[in-house]
């Protein structure tokens, strides 16, 4: 039972982050009918970017506390990745407003290439390990055990997304996102100007995945220039499971896919006798993900075109 | 399209055939035998990209995970072929044994993914090609099946007729490496793989995954079978796919998880859409170029920066996919239907601008 509880608040910690980043593919998705494939290293330069300006600090000597270092790397990883994405949206997706539909999407996996490429130039091709300033005394949930960080991520998660959730009902930016999202045609003709929630939309989703960046080099204490691939593949899965467009379904299905995919490590064992172990971690996302689509393609909570699929 | 095989079209044919022939020997004896290799594996990679164009160019079904195919049919020869587990079958029967197998692969993709189209295709295809590295990874314990990253080593040389393609021979006083019989045997079989690829592009097949392209509601009205050619797109796909793996994997004498990542599912993805999708001559110079130029390059890159620079500043492989992911994004800025488009997809692409600047 130990082990259950254990499992469900790994996934939890897993999930939430996973969440942060579905927010970013969904909100793309819901406006532009696009996936932005490179989302994915968009969160890998958060984390890069992070840990160079902590590395940095850390070195010169600044007698900061150690969140206050991350915190100050935070800030910095936040407009370097809104500015990412703007360039993104400008240079790979703006131009082809139109166009096929493969067009995008190859050009958005060749500036994915790009950018772990230029990641290598910046950072080389090892990890880096994200300095240990953090605290990592453990509370003890229920007889599991959960870090001080993992709970900070949590909970900074949960007021994130809440805040985004909040923008997108009440504010006007959040209206013109919305408007735009349904007809950009007559959001246009309205007074929305829809190049600037476009690109405003890439900055959001970017900010959000840097942050998400620094949460995973923190919880795993180190980064690397093709962690983005695999995290990016598996937030996108939960930005479907939950009904791709829809944010409060990303965020349910980032919590979901995190959990599925704690148990199913911690009992892949036991359930195929010992045929599979925990190394099958990753095949998870992906069943999921395939079994969503086959029995309900707009998600769990339902997406905004379910014409698409 | 009537296929008049005027004398002119007749000499120019006959004309690539001798190149084709004496191609080997040509590129071995100005830059050596290792381009040779490239060029196999050029061959190898032309296999592979009509492969996935009958899938994606034709079928319009977008493919990411076509590696998992190269996989099988390689993984197939490597076991039945190598002191794995003991087995030495002949590779005429293990080639055929991994292009089915492969292409039962194909189907068991196409399957659950009948419904979806576009990106959701798009990942769960990506999905599927990965599942299938991880297994390949980890099913090393606590049966070896595929002896996890370490890979399948000693696989046997394909022999044709007696003739052992792994050792050197001499032909009529001319020595032949073993590249260069792997060369002629690519050669035969991608011939016909051209051959099967375009015949199939001019049957009612063809026609019918056209249809399904342009308009998959309008096609099942007018009475086109739209699973079952959906299966036979990724099932023959698949096939072409089986055998360069299978070749691939004789030609190497070992095989891993590695050589079946994701970049390559991508890499040939990228020679169908620069050469020009869906047109058979644009596929195979998209294969060729994107095979050949990586090499000029990494052979010029570091010399160049030597010169320029005094040192190097960029390693060779990190500046090759800088340009080559570069390259991409360009490509499809500028010339999105490739270096040789088919007709109707130019057409297509015009409709599609001048339905952009209708709505802008």
């Amino acid at each position: 039972m130990d082990i259950f509880i254990q499992q469900i608040l790994n996934g939890l910690v897993l999930g939430s982050i996973y969440a942060l980043i579905a927010l970013g593919y969904t909100m793309v998705y819901g406006i532009m009918g696009l996936i932005n494939f490179a989302h994915g290293e968009v969160v890998m330069f958060g984390a890069m970017v992070c840990i160079t300006v902590v590395s940095t600090l850390t070195h010169s000597g600044v007698d900061l506390p150690g969140w206050a270092i991350v915190l100050i790397g935070t800030l910095v990883a936040i407009p370097a990745c809104a500015l990412l994405g703007f360039v993104i949206e400008r240079v790979a997706y703006r131009p082809l407003r139109g166009a096929q539909r493969l067009a995008p999407l190859i050009t958005a996996i060749g500036l994915s290439i790009t950018l772990q490429q230029v990641a290598i130039l910046i950072w080389g091709r090892n990890y880096i390990p994200f300095p240990d300033l953090l605290n990592s005394d453990t509370v003890s949930i229920m007889g599991a055990s959960i870090t001080k960080l993992q709970v900070m991520i949590v909970v900074l998660c949960v007021v994130l997304m809440t805040g985004l959730l909040v923008m997108v009902e009440k504010t006007k930016l959040g209206r013109a996102m919305r408007a735009t999202s349904q007809n950009p045609t007559v959001a246009g003709l309205m007074g929305v100007n829809v190049n600037t929630i476009i690109s405003a939309t890439f900055m959001l989703g970017s900010g959000l995945g840097a942050i998400a960046g620094v949460m995973v080099a923190t919880n795993y204490s180190q980064a690397h220039y093709y962690m983005g691939f695999m995290i990016g593949l598996k937030a996108f899965t939960a930005a479907v499971l939950g009904g791709i467009g829809n944010l409060g379904g990303a965020v349910a299905g980032g919590i979901l896919l995190g959990i599925i995919e704690s148990l199913g490590a911690g009992y892949i064992g036991q359930l195929t006798g010992g045929f599979l172990g925990s190394n099958y971690q990753d095949i998870f996302a992906f069943m999921v993900l395939i079994l969503v689509l086959i029995f309900r393609p707009s998600g769990l909570l339902g997406e905004k075109m379910a014409d698409r699929a | 399209m009537t296929k008049a095989l005027d004398s002119k079209k007749l000499g120019l044919f006959i004309a690539c055939g001798i190149a084709l022939c004496v191609l080997p020997f040509v590129v071995g004896g100005a830059l050596g035998n290792s381009w040779v290799r490239i060029v196999d594996f050029a061959l190898l990679y032309v296999m592979l990209a009509l492969g996935l164009n009958i899938v994606v160019g034709f079928a319009g079904l977008l493919d990411l995970g076509f590696i998992a195919f190269y996989a099988v049919g390689a993984y197939t020869y490597a076991l039945l072929s190598s002191p794995h587990f003991g087995i030495h079958w002949p590779f005429y029967v293990t080639i055929p044994l991994g292009a089915l197998f492969a292409a039962f692969f194909g189907v068991l993709l196409g399957t659950p993914v009948l419904r979806l189209k576009g990106d959701y295709l798009a990942i769960v295809t990506l999905g599927f090609g990965e599942i299938v590295r991880i297994f390949m990874n980890n099913l090393n314990a606590p049966i070896n099946i595929t002896n996890g990253p370490q890979g399948i080593n000693l696989i046997d040389p394909i022999h044709v007729a007696g003739v052992d393609l792994g050792t050197p021979i001499s032909l009529f006083g001319l020595n032949l490496p073993p590249v260069y019989l792997y060369y002629y045997l690519f050669l035969a079989l991608t011939v016909l793989v051209v051959i099967m690829a375009s015949r199939l592009q001019h049957s009612r097949i063809g026609r019918a995954w056209v249809a399904l392209r342009e308009d998959q509601v309008a096609a099942s009205a007018m009475g086109i079978n739209i699973r079952n050619i959906k299966l036979l797109a990724f099932a023959l796909g698949a096939l072409s796919g089986g055998v360069a793996g299978g070749l691939f994997s004789a030609f190497q004498g070992f095989v891993s998880p590695e050589s079946f990542s994701l970049l390559e599912s991508i890499m040939i993805l990228a020679m169908i859409v620069l050469g020009g999708m869906g047109n058979i001559a644009g596929v195979i110079l998209g294969a060729v170029v994107l095979t050949i130029a990586p090499e000029i390059l990494r052979d010029v890159i570091g010399p160049l920066q030597m010169k320029t620079m005094g040192r190097m500043l960029i390693d060779p492989e990190n500046a090759r996919m800088l340009l080559f992911g570069i390259a991409m994004v360009v490509m499809m800025l500028v010339r999105p239907e490739g270096m040789l488009p088919s007709k109707r997809r130019k057409a297509e692409f015009k409709d599609a601008k001048d339905a952009a600047a209708q709505k802008g």
